[in-house]
């Protein structure tokens, strides 16, 4: 049975509740906890900071050069807050139906409605920390819409919202390390994670500048390393974004929710070459005027603009009339998807759709769309030498958001003891599929309202500052160190770039946006001969110091046994929901199939030995929301 | 397409350094610049050669990591771009690029194109910030602030910290990306408060870390991939005098 701790009484309640009656300790005692931090994005940096405003000491790990650079600094779009500053009808309540129902009805109710709850105090803290969100000419805050709802609720600054929360976020954990207990170490990768009787007491950790690995031991560990979407290869994730941290926690004992559930952002750049690296995505808004389409013609060889209107298939707007461009994300990619797949795709590399302005530029005239956009159309410029003035954009969906991650209960807490997962990290709020500018927000609650008061409540039951043995601790140090010599002893004729960039493929035509029995048993098997060449064929340059290859390698050997549990997740679930989509079952008109009798749970993943895996399920209540069909016709 | 190029290549912070030549072929007029790194570095893990130590991770422009001196333009030769929004098409077929690290006593190289930058955070910890706990913050509302004061202060807080600003200078000053952050948070309401100390504070930690002072070139916001004014640095002058 897998206990959610989630407390008793009304959902508005809860929350406040478990605030009321949790554990405390003395603000003179707090110093004596040491707590670890592993991530600087916004969930890292806000749970750092806060713990550290409270009197405990935190240490702060990031592969990063500093802070700043962590990846929430990409996200352009804005951020959720029931504040119904537009007196449009929106609540707390709404947000919750919103969310569980944008997420298909896979996320936990307790949960949602706390997000939704610590979202107005979210944007207070943010506006103190002095985050320039977009002002009305009064002086008061503005908000706009964003896909699958129909208030306005997201706050924003520019295209560039993620990374003003995170100068907010990282300021605050700044001002820690010099006026309070924060001790930040960066260019310091997690490699391990120590645990001692089912306590998290630790972990390992690389210098990544001079190669030495050492034990950092705590109290308890908390991790906000992100998302793993760039397993995929081809992602809108940064470079460096990987699964390491979680699943090194996972292979000890911690276990590991809905990972095969991943959203595709239907609006990403397509990929261009084999050169390419990652996709950049074009912020969703401009599904706002573009128009999607495809050639009716399979394999139309012609220029956009010699193609006629009545040989359009404006699939959106034809499938979706009431949504038309605006349908959520999971279903405008998937439709994206099958026209490419049916031969209808454009570009270079036939590998993306339409995304056309020309009808909003008769309506509203070219100045008015440069106003609304001018600086994703000077973006799209810059990376592709197209101009989208004149000839539609090339879009395609991409690997984006990790809805899946470590499970964790009510406080935030993992299945190992101390252990607490937040951010994207986790698995806990966006059910099947995630709302637009709903994960900004979900990094940000976990990290300055709720863990702090879980984390105390789990600290005042402990007693602080327990030696770990020296031979466990010496133990683990040679484990890792052994790990990475086997890795460098290979010497084979293969990079770790390519295993990636192979694995990549292999899962995004295998088991992406759209998946099938008999394709995913190929691809686990297609996994398994990788793993068996990556420990045959791998080659790495010499070096323990700066050695970016290294690393690389590390996390590739870590997401070749992540994308085995994909897809086993994947073929164990014979359901369709949110952005898991099985070919058979879908309803007569091609949409996603749930089948709420017998995978109304998340699945929850232990790992036996190496590739063995053992489910355990978190059967979900719906005590408040009433289940029904996701329908966006 | 064909480039040269001539790559500045340092085994660790204390060895000398210097350009070593490789010669590529079969690039493509899309890739971005790192991207052909990623290829010229594939291609010396087989020849058994060390691959060209450098750092990126957005690659859209935002995170500030990328920074290199591309022909001896900090970041790159496009205007307002960063190395990883610069593409080979902005370079002709045949071309010989040189690729050398940011150079300031305050960023010290660690290897290859690699350098510290942490000088900045440091800055950063002197005052960077407004002081507000978790928890004690006012209804969003409350604070009004107006619309040309937010875009403003936007303008100044879109710094990417990556340090440009103080390659491209003649006496490697901070003064553009201090500025900035002292503007931003002085033009807010909520940041008044501490303006005298923040400033203070950041400024000497600025000489600390061994910057150079401002002697009003202006190059650094000609490099800045976020376009950002000297007219912070006025603004930073400004409340150092008033403080
Ligand atoms: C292009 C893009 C646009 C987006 N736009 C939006 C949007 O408009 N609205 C919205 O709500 N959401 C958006 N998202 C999603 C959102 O940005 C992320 O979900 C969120 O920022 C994640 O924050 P985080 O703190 O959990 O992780 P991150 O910000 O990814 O931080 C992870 C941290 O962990 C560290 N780390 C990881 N592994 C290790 C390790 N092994 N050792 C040491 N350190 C480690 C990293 O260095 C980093 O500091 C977007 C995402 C992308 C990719
Ligand atoms: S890699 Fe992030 S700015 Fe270039």
């Amino acid at each position: 049975m897998i206990a959610t701790k989630i407390p008793n009484g009304p959902i508005q309640e809860k929350w406040t509740q478990y605030k009321a009656t949790s554990k405390l300790i003395n603000p003179a005692n707090r110093r004596k906890y040491k707590v670890i931090v592993v991530g600087t994005g916004l969930a890292g940096s806000s749970c750092a900071a806060s713990l550290s405003e409270l009197g405990f000491q935190v240490d702060v790990f990031t592969f990063h050069e500093s802070p700043r650079r962590a990846h929430s600094v990409a996200a352009q779009g804005g951020i959720n807050a029931a504040k119904d500053y537009k007196n449009d009808g929106d609540s707390i309540w709404r947000m919750f139906y919103d969310t569980v129902k944008g997420g298909d009805f896979r996320s936990r109710e307790a949960n949602v409605y706390r997000m939704a709850e610590c979202s107005l105090a979210l944007i207070d803290q943010a506006v103190a920390q002095g985050v320039p969100f977009a002002r009305e000419y009064s002086g008061y805050l503005s908000n706009r819409s964003f896909g699958g709802v129909q208030v306005s609720r997201t706050f924003y600054a520019r295209g560039q919202t993620g990374q003003q929360l995170l100068q907010g976020a990282y300021q605050a954990l700044i001002r820690q390390s010099a006026v309070g207990n924060v001790s930040l170490h960066t260019r310091y990768e997690m490699m391990d994670l120590v645990v001692v009787e089912n306590k998290a007491k630790g972990i390992v950790a690389r210098n990544l500048d001079t190669g030495e690995i050492s034990i950092q031991e705590a109290d308890a560990v908390v991790l906000a390393t992100g998302g793993y979407g760039k397993i995929y290869y081809l992602s809108t994730l940064a470079m460096n974004c990987n699964a390491s941290a979680i699943w090194r926690a996972h292979k000890r004992g911690a276990h590991f929710a809905a990972p095969s559930w991943t959203q595709f952002h239907p609006t990403s750049l397509p990929q261009m070459g084999d050169y390419q690296s990652k996709l950049t995505l074009m912020s969703e808004s401009l599904r706002n005027d573009g128009r999607i389409w495809v050639p009716k013609k399979e394999h139309d060889p012609r220029a956009p603009k010699d193609i006629p209107e009545e040989e359009r298939d404006y699939y959106l707007e034809r499938k979706y009339p009431s949504y038309g461009n605006l349908a959520p994300r999971d279903i405008s990619s998937r439709a994206a998807k099958e026209q490419i797949d049916s031969n209808h795709g454009v570009g270079p590399m036939k590998n993306a759709v339409y995304l056309d302005f020309k009808d909003a530029i008769a309506r509203d005239g070219k100045a008015a769309i440069e106003k609304r956009y001018g600086n994703l159309f000077d973006m799209y410029k810059k990376i592709t030498g197209m101009n989208a003035y004149e000839q539609p954009m090339l879009i395609s969906p991409a690997a984006h958001f990790s809805m899946g991650g470590l499970w964790v209960d009510y406080e935030l807490m993992s299945n190992v003891q101390g252990l607490f997962v937040l951010g994207e990290a986790n698995f806990a709020d966006h059910g099947a599929n995630r709302l637009g500018a709903n994960s900004l927000l979900q990094a940000c609650v976990d990290g300055y309202f709720i863990s702090t008061h879980t984390i105390m409540n789990y600290l005042a039951g402990e007693t602080p500052n327990v030696k770990i043995d020296q031979a466990i601790v010496s133990n683990l140090k040679k484990e890792t160190e052994n790990r990475l010599a086997k890795l460098l002893a290979i010497k084979g004729n293969k990079t770790a770039e390519e295993f990636h960039k192979e694995l990549g493929i292999l899962l995004y035509t295998k088991c992406g946006l759209i998946r099938e029995k008999p394709i995913l048993l190929e691809a686990k098997s297609q996994i398994l001969a990788l793993q068996k060449s990556f420990y045959k064929d791998l080659l790495v340059p010499e070096g323990q110091q700066i050695n970016f290859e290294l690393e690389k390698a590390a996390r590739v050997e870590d997401y070749l046994e992540l994308a085995l549990l994909i897809v086993e997740d994947a073929l164990q679930r014979e359901e369709s929901c949110g952005a898991h989509f099985r070919k058979e079952y879908q309803t007569t008109e091609g949409e996603a199939k749930r089948n709420d009798e017998e995978y109304q749970y998340v699945s929850v993943w232990e790992s036996i030995e190496k590739n063995v895996f053992k489910l355990h399920k978190e059967q979900l209540e719906f005590e408040y929301i009433k289940v029904s069909e996701r329908s966006y016709k | 397409m064909k480039l040269t190029l001539q790559v500045w290549r340092q085994a660790s912070a204390k060895a000398k350094g210097g350009f070593e030549k490789y010669a590529l072929e079969g690039l493509d007029e899309n890739m971005s610049v790192p991207e052909m790194l990623d290829f010229l570095n594939e291609k010396l893990i087989k020849e058994g050669k060390d691959p060209v130590a450098f750092e990126s991770d957005c690659r859209e422009g935002i995170c500030g990591q990328c920074g290199i001196a591309i022909n001896g333009h900090v970041q790159s030769p496009e205007k307002r771009a960063t190395t990883c929004q610069t593409h080979l098409r902005s370079f002709r077929d045949g071309d010989e690029i040189h690729l050398e690290p940011f150079r300031a006593a305050a960023f010290p190289i660690k290897k290859d194109l690699c350098i510290d930058r942490t000088a900045l955070d440091r800055i950063i910890s002197k005052g960077g910030f407004i002081g507000v706990n978790t928890g004690q913050a006012p209804e969003a509302n409350s604070i009004l602030i107006g619309h040309e004061t937010a875009e403003a202060a936007f303008d100044a807080a879109a710094c990417i910290g990556c340090g440009a600003c103080v390659a491209v200078c003649k006496n490697a000053s901070a003064a553009l990306f201090t500025g900035a952050k002292i503007s931003h948070l002085s033009m807010l309401p909520q940041g008044k408060l501490e303006s005298k100390t923040r400033v203070q504070q950041m400024v000497a930690q600025m000489d600390e870390e061994g910057f150079g002072s401002c002697t009003f070139t202006g190059a650094c916001e000609k490099v800045c991939p976020q376009g950002i004014s000297v007219a912070h640095i006025v603004t930073m002058n400004r409340e150092f005098w008033k403080s």
